[in-house]
């Protein structure tokens, strides 16, 4: 097997890590999208090639039966995925990287038998940061995937213990730099693991767009550090990048709650679970107006426009593909039809364009905040899917509101704002949703996934 | 200027690269960002296939098989869950 010199292989990582940028690159636009995956898919083919070719590694047995293996499996796993169940993938798939970077960490110290100091300390790092994302990602899964609670796992003196565990990890740490030892290295990785499981588990389901972007931003600074164990400019070059995106995308998504990073961090925000009374009858009791199908398919019908807000009860009820339907129905009606999406729609950042897509929704036709707030005013009807709290007007006039000051579709400007609720239960933040009792908004009682296919049904017997 | 030193420049240009790579990506390819970030980072499957080719005795060699599989379980999941959500967005005409 040839091998090669230190020099070519430092340039041909210099082209992964190129291909990595240009592949990111590509994804400012959902045109060079797919072109900008194929180029990182070729930096990771070059980057991999390369380093069998590496004077360091001389049996090639396991190495390719491991990547086989994984092929196989990863391949069978993406494949098979739901697009609702993305955020599970994802963190699962976080978790691995984490636990990948504890088991390099470890195995580096077990092949230098005379570290240095420098060494120990990048191998701590390595060890420390992975094995909280592996851990962390891994309660993240099981949240995401129902296997954990939802709600936030709050107990007293958490933070303390918390601060407590990390102050004696750092402290493991400072040991095994000072004299190195496995078992000193295992149990701060084991430590980190518990810490790992505290932070997590005390954050609810509706704040994990932040929980999966900051375990992504976790796994790249993890990918760095094991660069510099190994000296490779490559794995800090990716590890960089990786980290900033996750970095990004959590201020994103904290920005759009207009809550702090650190306050999501630190947990136990989202309500108690409260008793379900009938929701039509709580409804009538508060006076609420409701409307049958037959009645918003009637306001739907005769409106020049129509726009549709869908929210993470959407992906609850699979109800993309219904409501793909009606909207195609009501675009041969001539309506106009738009869809509006809130930053933090869903369990991770850009959730509900990747189900929209899913439905063969076209991209030209989804609108981010922002960029349709100003049209709302001058739309007949809003269609609201499963989202709540994002369209609640508290947030802009209740200074007392938990949810006061995060920047909201403005659904109630609209001429008539239709509810489709399955249930009379508040959203995440257990705020009431203001928009009920206005005049213009009518709750439509159902699954969203039903309640869109009778509309859809609806409206085509009525042409 | 030590080898450290020199990682430790790429490392913070690196960050200013990665600052600026990612605000340029839209909002709606955010579920693919992830997928896509979490896919290359798959790339500490380079330190897995030192620590497995090493002529290390068969525990080292253990431990590097298992960050091997896990890692190349992740850049084939995530490759090929950004190439599906990808070729999902589309235009209609």
């Amino acid at each position: 097997m040839i091998k090669l010199p230190p020099d070519v292989l430092a340039l041909v990582y210099l082209a992964s890590a190129a291909l990595f940028i240009l592949g990111l690159k590509g994804l400012t636009h959902p045109s060079s999208a797919l072109r900008g995956n194929l180029l990182a898919m070729g930096g990771m083919a070059v980057a991999i090639i390369a380093t069998l070719l590496h004077p360091a590694v001389h049996s090639y047995g396991w190495i390719l039966t491991g990547i086989a293996l994984g092929a196989v499996i990863g391949t069978a796993i993406a494949l098979r995925i739901r697009m609702t169940a993305m955020p599970q993938l994802v963190a699962l798939l976080h978790s691995f990287v984490g636990l990948a970077a504890v088991l390099v960490a470890i195995g580096t110290f077990l092949g230098h038998e005379h570290s240095t100091r420098v060494l120990r300390a990048e191998i701590f790092a390595g060890c420390f940061i992975g094995a909280i994302t592996f851990t962390g990602s891994l309660v993240a899964f099981g949240k995401l995937q129902a296997l954990l609670p939802a709600r936030p796992l709050a107990f007293r003196y958490r933070h303390l213990m918390n601060l407590l565990l990390a102050g004696t990890i750092l402290a493991l740490g400072v040991q095994f730099v000072l004299a190195p030892s496995l078992t000193t290295l295992v149990l701060l990785a084991l430590g980190a693991g518990v810490l790992g499981v505290l932070l997590i588990i005390a954050i609810g389901g509706a704040d994990m767009p932040v929980v999966v972007s900051m375990l992504n931003s976790y796994s790249g600074w993890a990918a760095a550090a094991t660069g510099f164990t190994l000296g490779n400019p490559l794995l800090v070059i990716t590890g960089a990048i990786v980290g900033f995106s996750g970095a990004i995308l959590s201020y994103i998504m904290s920005r759009a709650m207009n809550r702090s990073i650190l306050s999501i961090v630190l947990g136990g925000f989202g309500a108690a679970k409260t008793g379900e009374t009938e929701a039509t009858t709580v409804a009538s009791q508060q006076g609420y107006k409701q409307a049958a199908v037959e009645d918003a398919v009637f306001l739907m019908g005769n409106a020049a426009r129509v726009i549709i807000v869908p929210g993470y009860g959407m992906a609850v009820a699979q109800a993309q593909h219904a409501l793909k339907e009606l909207a195609e129905v009501l675009e041969r009606k001539g309506v106009e039809v738009k869809f509006a999406i809130h930053p933090v729609a869903g369990r991770m950042p850009g959730h509900m364009n990747v189900l929209l897509a899913e439905a063969d929704v076209s991209y030209d036709q989804v609108f981010e905040m922002d960029e349709i707030n100003p049209e709302f005013a001058s739309t007949d009807v809003a269609l609201v899917v499963g989202a709540n709290d994002v369209t609640n007007p508290a947030a802009k006039t209740q200074s007392s509101s938990p949810i006061y000051g995060m920047p909201i579709l403005d659904v109630g400007k609209a001429r008539n704002v239709l509810f489709v609720k399955r249930s009379m239960k508040p959203g995440y933040s257990g705020v009431e949703n203001q928009l009920f009792a206005q005049d213009n908004c009518m709750l439509v009682f159902g699954d969203a996934k039903k309640v869109c296919e009778q509309m859809a049904a609806e409206l085509k017997t009525a042409a | 200027m030590s080898e450290a030193t020199v990682i430790l420049y790429i490392f913070v240009l690196a960050c200013f690269i990665g600052y600026w790579v990612v605000w340029g990506v839209t909002p709606s390819l955010h579920t693919p960002l992830i997928a896509l970030t979490n896919a290359i980072s798959g790339i500490i499957i380079v330190g897995a296939l030192l620590i497995a080719g090493s002529d290390s005795e068969g525990g080292v060699e253990a431990v590097g098989f298992v960050a091997l599989l896990l890692a190349s379980i992740n850049i084939f999941g995530g490759f090929v869950v950004t190439h599906r959500m990808l070729a999902m967005f589309r235009k209609n005409k």
